[in-house]
């Protein structure tokens, strides 16, 4: 009895909802039953660029092929094909500039070594740069400067209130 | 005196000598259409298919189709507006009649009575065009927009793709050169 009642707000619930996402896309169509599968694809789109709009991942396009492809994704994942599989057929089709990550190859080496040898050299050439300023600040006075300082400082001791200058 | 000189000359010409290669692959960066995503398909065996023909449903086309002969596969659509300016080119090479070649259309993401008014209209280049609205096969070679070209040799592999329209420049200077090449290889 009690779930009759439920049952017509439960239907237009739903009625609405489905109606809610139409023409707009929604993470919400891909269910999965096992939720760290889910996980894993909503990672995966997340990492795959949409060839279309290029500055904008598999999960956050609009564009039609976006879609296509989170549909192809979403079949082969619920074959149950491993992640890397998955990525191993987008990159077969359409390269590696599908991947936001590219992968660490001999010609990728200077991509991803790059900004690091970049800070090796920053870091050498700051401190040697220091290193050539600090003999500066340890130069001893002469002896002539150093009698003159003496000089000041007694003249100081003996009359503070006198600018030691005068 | 002069070895301090030198020195300092150095220390001018380092960061002008970084300035100029930076220069240098910035300025290569834009020659380059980041939109042209080149094809890891290049070199390799056209994928297997099965698809309806866009004139007949019950007709259906497999790979064997490329085969034997040069072919262009031209991925169009009627909702493409740059296939349309570049039908214009396709009928005049389809009308050379080169011996040989065979155009084929990959109608792509395309409703079917839409797709035939335009070749109705406009005339039709292709020898068989393969009727694609899922994006099944579309997929399997690559193609993330239309319009898009193949080059395919006697044997099947992908020799080139074509990102954009095909205009007399682009025919005259890349393909024409390409296909020629190809129709003389066994």
């Amino acid at each position: 009895m009690s779930l009759r009642l439920f049952a017509l707000p439960a239907a237009l619930l739903a009625g609405l909802l489905v109606a809610g996402t139409c023409g707009a896309f929604t993470l919400e169509e891909y269910t999965f039953e096992d939720p760290a599968r889910q996980q894993d694809f909503r990672e995966l789109i997340g990492e795959i660029r949409c060839l279309v709009c290029q500055n904008e991942s598999l999960a956050a396009s609009q564009a039609d092929l976006a879609q296509d492809l989170r549909n192809e994704i979403y079949r082969l994942m619920q074959e149950g094909r491993p992640r890397d599989e998955v990525i191993d057929y987008l990159v077969s089709r359409y390269g590696d500039f599908v991947l936001y990550e590219p992968p660490l190859r001999l010609n990728t080496l200077p991509l991803w070594l790059g900004p690091i040898l970049l800070a090796i050299v920053g870091v050498v050439l700051l401190r040697r740069a220091i290193a050539q300023k600090r003999p500066l600040a340890d130069e001893a006075l002469s002896p002539e400067e150093q009698a003159r300082l003496e000089a000041l400082l007694a003249r100081q001791q003996d009359h503070p209130d006198q600018d030691p200058r005068t | 005196m002069s070895q301090s000189r030198a020195k300092k000359t150095l220390k001018f010409l380092i960061p002008l000598g970084l300035f100029v290669v930076l220069v240098g692959f910035l300025g290569y960066g834009l020659t380059t259409d980041p939109r042209k995503v080149p094809s890891p398909l290049i070199g390799k065996s056209i994928p297997d298919f099965t698809l309806p023909t866009l004139a007949d449903p019950d007709r259906q086309v497999t790979q064997e189709a490329l085969k034997g002969t040069v072919s262009l596969v031209n991925v169009w659509a009627s909702w493409c507006p740059s296939c349309r300016a570049e039908h214009r080119m396709l009928m005049g090479i389809a009308q050379e009649g080169i011996d040989d070649l065979q155009i084929v259309g990959l109608n792509w993401k395309d409703e079917r009575p839409q797709a035939q008014d335009m070749l109705r209209l406009f005339g039709n280049p292709y020898v068989v065009n393969l009727f694609d609205p899922d994006n099944q096969v579309g997929l399997d070679f690559g193609v993330y927009g239309a319009p898009e070209t193949f080059v395919i040799d006697r044997h099947g592999i992908i020799r080139y793709k074509h990102i954009g329209p095909v205009d007399a420049e682009v025919w005259e200077q890349t393909l024409r050169p390409l296909v020629q090449q190809l129709k003389a290889q066994s």
